[in-house]
Order: structure tokens, then sequence, then C-alpha cells
């Protein structure tokens, strides 16, 4: 294609993901810039936008890598940089101080890829992210980009492309893993036209970013995958929905589709093929029910994002009444790569029923917060324990949650589990977008429980009746159980409503809603009925079941409580025993989090 | 008392609506656009809204009453948003929220009296490994404890919030 150009001898990559420019690595990428403007040396300095918590070392950010050593420094500051120019660039030196700090080994290392963290995955949908400038399509080419749209375009008929897909075993990463092949198959077979195709980047789950990552870090990905589905299924024009939230991944994907327009790869006769297809970009209103496929078209129309009822599939009368394919993020992120490498490759990887990988967010009380992507198949504990490194301050597993508010949390006894679209239902979650988020002693399942119905009763748009009651009804239950207002049918009502709203709700938001309530209850009851039973939340979260208290045999009269407290209820001298007076205490739990000697305790509400 | 602003100009609603064409598919993009110039949908530029698109008022109320990005009240000089998704919430986002709510004097979704500051919570930045975060004006603080939050407003000219 001619695009291909000569590496220049070292790159610096300065990370400019959310989570790193929240911690200053935009002046570190002005800084380099400015120094290497002016020096002599064979370097190219570019900005790479990886996203928050990618690698699991956002929080070690700003990053900054240096190619083709494949150095990985942490934690880079502005005065930094001239020692890195000096030492790494000029002399070819490691600069042992910034360097990653693995936990699993305490050593130091020169590459974040000889972490257990790193090493434990296989990216195909992240390919890129952190690898390529986001703002330059050159790089994108550069690594392979755009190589699977010639190849579908100049070698395959669009009916071979959608063959390709259904033999690759790809299901949609969104939530429902419906087979992405079937899909566009259905569509393509429909005589209505025009027909759409669309992508889904309303990412709405609490505790879920891999699709900002990819829109952030490799927008041309899923423009290609786009591309080649609009080919399958004989479509002209795309729209891409983007949560409003999101405005770095608003403006990486419009500057990534213009910059495809203008190298051909969008627009009329795609690279000289004849076949011509457009892109837009519609930005999401803020409604977590416009992730649903017939809400998110109604939101696309200019219209109140409520869902409707199913009859007909998206694939017949979808967008505009007409056929449309919705993929999501991840889902088009992987088309490229499965048309490049073909199906065989792909569907070698990943279990029975569930090929390829899968992109989760990791986060919670693990050690590595952070964006992962993994074979399917693999287990809980090797993705908690191995690549998120267990649980901080070695305090004890409790649950995993996946797929999101409408998802379940898994308990301790469960996580040799293999992690597929299957065994998570079976399991009473699902795997929904990948959310992941690790939860140890110190969360209480009860108010986990009331937390997600709170979520899900607010984002209910209220159309149908068992969702807009049904979560209010059970939200007010579980709001009372926190409170220490519980009564020891309140289980039996919850299972009851449960039941209702799975059977009679309209969209997948309400059919999926008791998720959370019957997982805790299933493999947590015993948390509930403490709760309703003995006003006692043992992990010290429900404020009215919970007193602080210092145990004076172990407070060794250091203060630091004293002055973290925000409420100023901590009394007492240095080298003498603190003390917390009950009525001003706002239990927050500060003061348990800063003590070193672990001298304050919990109590129940009523027992203290 | 209630935050209220004087009359607005409608000059931008016009520029706005000329940037699209007269379809109703742009209704939401065009509500945004009004919503970003603005800081909220005045009463007056729906009514222009819907003279241009041909749509009744109630509609518009009902996209503005939907999309949590669309206000119909006037927001603060700085919008506070604290994130409550999942992974800040076991991080302890309540006690961010709880420590504003008390030196402010507000609860989410209402704006303090001169105007300066909105509070809001909304259901996950994506941050997550910067748990709890807060956002600014499009400013991000990571892993904020509820004690740094008075110096935080300090700097942004809120001292004396919750002293009095």
């Amino acid at each position: 294609m001619g695009i291909f150009r000569s590496r220049p001898k070292r790159t610096v990559l300065v990370c400019c993901g959310t989570g790193c420019l929240a911690n200053g690595s935009h002046g570190v990428y002005r800084e380099f810039e400015r120094m290497l403007k002016n020096a002599d040396q064979p370097v190219r300095v570019k900005a790479a936008a990886k996203a928050t918590g990618c690698n699991g070392l956002c929080e070690m950010g700003p990053i900054v890598k240096i190619l083709p050593d494949d150095i990985f420094y942490c934690r880079v500051k502005v005065p930094d940089v001239e020692e890195i120019v000096r030492e790494t660039l000029a002399g070819g030196r490691v600069v042992e101080r910034l360097l990653y700090t693995d936990p699993a080994t305490g050593k130091k290392v020169k590459s974040h890829k000889d972490t257990a963290f790193y090493k434990n995955q296989l990216k195909i949908a992240l390919r890129n992210i952190g690898e390529i400038d986001p703002a330059n399509i050159d790089d994108y080419i550069q690594r392979g980009g755009y190589r699977a749209l010639e190849k579908a375009l100049s070698k395959m008929k669009p009916e071979d492309v959608t063959a390709e897909m259904e033999k690759s075993g790809l299901r949609g990463r969104g939530g429902a893993g419906f087979p992405t092949g079937r899909k566009w198959r259905h569509c393509a077979a429909s005589d209505d036209t025009p027909r759409y195709v669309l992508c889904n980047g309303d990412e709405g789950d609490p505790g879920a970013f891999m699709d900002r990552s990819i829109m952030e870090g490799d927008p041309h990905s899923i423009i290609e995958g786009m591309v080649i589905g609009a080919y399958a299924v004989g479509s002209r024009q795309g729209f891409i929905y983007i949560r409003d939230e999101y405005s770095l991944a608003l403006k990486n994907m419009s500057a990534a589709i213009r910059q495809a327009k203008e190298q051909g790869f969008l627009g009329e006769s795609i690279m000289g093929s004849g076949f011509g297809f457009d892109l837009s970009i519609v930005r999401g209103g803020g409604a977590f029910v416009c992730g649903e496929s017939s809400a998110l078209m109604a939101s696309i129309e200019g219209r109140v994002g409520e869902p409707r009822a199913k009859y007909i599939h998206a694939t017949e009368r979808g967008l505009w009444d007409k056929p449309t394919v919705l993929n999501n993020v991840e889902t088009w992120a992987n088309v490229p790569v499965i048309i490049d490498r073909g199906s065989d490759w792909f569907s070698s990887i990943g279990t029975g029923g569930s090929k390829g990988t899968k992109v989760f967010s990791l986060v919670g009380k693990v050690q590595n917060t952070g964006l992962i992507e993994v074979p399917m198949g693999i287990s809980l504990r090797k993705i908690i324990f191995d690549i998120g490194g267990g649980i901080p301050g070695g305090k004890a597993f409790k649950a995993v949650q996946t797929g999101g508010p409408s998802g379940g949390c898994i308990p301790g006894s469960m996580l040799d589990l293999k992690v597929d679209f299957e065994s998570l239902s079976g399991a009473g979650s699902m795997m929904g977008s990948g959310g992941m988020i690790v939860m140890d002693e110190d969360t209480c399942m009860v108010e986990v429980a009331r937390y997600y119905t709170g979520f899900l009763a607010e984002e209910s748009c209220g159309k149908c009746l068992p969702c807009r009651e049904g979560l209010r009804r059970m939200l007010g239950i579980l709001n009372d159980i926190c409170a220490g207002r519980g009564h020891k049918e309140d289980v039996d009502t919850l299972l009851e409503i449960c039941e209702a709203l799975r059977e009679a709700s309209l969209c997948g938001l309400g059919k999926t809603a008791p998720n959370p309530v019957e997982t805790t209850l299933r493999y947590f009851r015993e948390e509930y009925l403490e709760h309703i039973r003995d006003k006692r939340c043992r992990a010290g979260v429900c404020p009215a079941l919970t007193q602080y208290y210092i145990e004076g045999s172990l407070c060794r009269g250091c203060g630091l409580c004293a002055k973290n407290c925000p409420a100023g209820a901590i009394t007492g001298k240095p080298g003498d025993k603190y003390t917390i007076d009950p009525d001003l205490c706002i239990k927050c739990g500060r003061c348990r989090q800063v003590c070193k000697f672990g001298a304050v305790s919990i109590g129940g509400g009523a027992a203290v | 008392m209630d935050f209220v602003k004087q009359r607005e100009d409608l000059a931008p609603v016009r520029e706005i609506l000329d940037g699209y064409p007269r379809e109703q598919r742009f209704l939401l993009a065009i509500l945004q656009d009004i919503q970003k110039t603005y800081g909220y949908l005045p009463r007056e530029a729906l009514e222009t809204v819907r003279l241009h698109l041909d749509v009744p008022l109630s509609r518009l109320y009902s996209m503005a009453t939907f999309y949590k990005a669309l206000s119909l009240k006037p927001k603060g000089e700085y919008v506070i948003k604290v994130c409550d998704g999942t992974a800040c919430h076991i991080k302890n986002s309540q006690g961010l929220l709880d420590e504003l709510k008390r030196l402010l004097g507000i609860e989410p979704g209402e704006t303090t009296v001169d105007g300066r500051f909105s509070l809001e919570t909304v259901n996950c930045l994506g941050s997550c490994a910067l748990a709890p975060v807060m956002v600014i004006n499009d400013v991000y603080y990571a892993k904020v404890e509820p004690d740094k939050i008075r110096e935080i407003l300090g700097m942004l000219g809120g001292k004396g919030y919750g002293d009095i």
C-alpha cells in the first residue's frame, strides 16, 4: 500500500489516556517534545493514548514507554524527562528508579511484558492499545491495519465474509452473546434497503471501560470492522453511538473517521472497489437503557430512548424500520483480525461455545486495577490472583461481580469456574460487557445488591410496569434492611418480585435486573439474615448497623485517626488512648483505613 | 431559594439550528449543543427549537427529562460530578458525596444559591483505576478522600463553605 515508512531509531510513547492525563501526562509529553525538538537525536516523540487502568498500571501513571527497547517507566514526572533523554535515549541506559516493581516478585522489571499481569493475557481486541498513536492513521496501518479490509474487498464476496464470521464462532461482546456472523446473515438476507450498520459505544455498566479504551486508543480497528461488516450485509451508512461522558473517545473517533475518509477507507468506492460506505457519530444523551438495542435505535432517530418489544428482529426492522446490524465496540474491533488471520485461527482460541478472547475491566479490591484481555475458558482464580495480583492489604476475597448491574456476584467457592458465556450464566451471573468487580471482606453484599437495584431503578425507562414498580419495591425493601428495619419475610418477598420481573419485563434491563439480588441471596443469604435478625453489618458498611470503636489494648495513641476524621469525632492526646464519640461519628470508616495497628473495630449497631 | 439566571440571548440557538439539517433525528444533538452553550435548556430556546423543527413542546420536555445530559435548570459555574460506579462505590464514594453535601449544603442535582457549584452523581466514568474519582469541569480528581474535599473546594473559590 506504500504508506509503510521506515521506523525511526527510538520512539517515546507517552500515555495520554484519561487515567494518565489525570496524573499529569500531558505535561510530560510536552516536556519530551520540547527537549527533543532541538536535540540532535534520531528520536520521534508521540503521544499514545492508553486507557485508564490499561495494563493495570494506570495508577502507576504517567507511563512512558521507549521503543524498540521496550522499557517501561512509571510515575514519570516532568523533572524526570531530562534524565530519561540523557540516560536512556542518548546513552542507552535504563533509569532503574522509574521502573515498575512487580508486586508478585518484588523485583524491578524493565518491560511490562515480563510481569505476571501481562504474561497471562492474549490481546486481540486490545492489540494496538498503548502501542500506537490513535490520532495517527499511519500507526494503525503500520501494524497491519486496513489489510483485512483490502482482503475482504479485493478477494472475498460479501457472503464469503459472512461465512468466515460464522465459522469463527465470534459472539457479541456487548452482553447477550448472539453469534455475530448469524446476525449479519439475517440482515443480508432481507430484501429491504437501505440497511444500516451500527456500533454500540454507549458503555454504561458501572465498573466497565473496555469500549471507552478501544474508542480512545484504537479507533480505526472499529472503523475497519464496521466497513467490513457493511460490505458483508450491503450497507452504505453506519452510525457509532458514543456515550456522552466519554469526551476523549468522541474526539479520537471523530478524528479517526476524518482521516479514514481522507485516505479512502470510508466514502465512495473504498480502496477503488466500487463499494461505498459512510460513517457518522451520534452522541448519547446519558441514559443507561440506551445501551439496549431498540432503545439505542430510538435515540439515534432523535427520540426518547425507550425499548420496544422485539417480536421482529432488528436485522429485519431496526433503525427507521430498516434492516440493521448492531454490534458492540469490542465485537467490531475483533472483526479485522478474524478476516486477516482466518476463522480457523480464531476458533482455536477459547472453549466449545465461546471462541476467542474477552476483555474485562478488572477493578475494585484488587492489586492491579486494569483492562485485561484473556482467552475464554480461563479461571476466575487466574484472573484475580495471577493477573490481578490478589487482594490488597492482606484482606480476604469475598466475591467477584460480573456482567454489570444485570450480572451477579460469584463467591469464593466458585473461583475455579472457567469463564465463558455458559458458565457465567450457569452461576446466575452473566458475561455482560465485561465488568469484573472484585470485592473483599469489607464489602457488604446486601448493600451491593441495594446499590445495583438502586442503579437499575433509576435507569429504568418506566415504560413497562414490572420493571418500573418492581425495582422500586425491591429498593424500598433493601433500603429498609440496610437501615436496620428489615423483617423476616423480606427475603421471600424479594424473591417473589424477582420472579415477576424476570417473567414480565419488556426488555433485557428488567428481565436481568433480579440477578444482583438473586445471586447475593443464593450465595450470601447469611449476611441478609444478620442484617435482618441480628441488626448487624459484618463489613461495617451500613451506617445504621455499624458502630466504630477503638480497641484500647491495640491503640498506640499515634493520633492518625483523629487527624483524618472529617467529623472531628475522635478525641485523645498523643501517647494516650483515643476514643470515638458515637454521636459525632459519620461512619465513613476513614479511621479504620488509616490505623496502622488495626485498633479500630466494628461492632453491631445495637450491640455496642 | 433556587439559583435563577437572567433571560438568555437567543442568537447562539439560531446558530446551532443553522448547523443542522431540519430533521428530527438531529434533535438530541441540537439539545446537547444548547445545553453546552447555556449550561441548561432555557425555555425560550426550546420554543425556538419547537418552531424550527415543528415538534410539540411536550416532546422536547420528554427528551429533556429523559436524558441525563440535558437539564432544565441552570447549572453552577463548577459542576462537580462524583462517580458512583461500582468500583468507586465500594471504595467509599458515598463518604465523598456525604462530605460534599455537608459542605455545600445541597443535594445531588442541586446548585448552590450563589451559582458557584452544582453537585451531581454519575454512574461510572470508566476511570476505575482512579477510584474514588470525581470530575469538576472536566478535571479529574483521583483517589479523593473525604478530608481533601474542603481543600479542593477552597482552590475553586469555595472557601468558607460549610463553615457557617
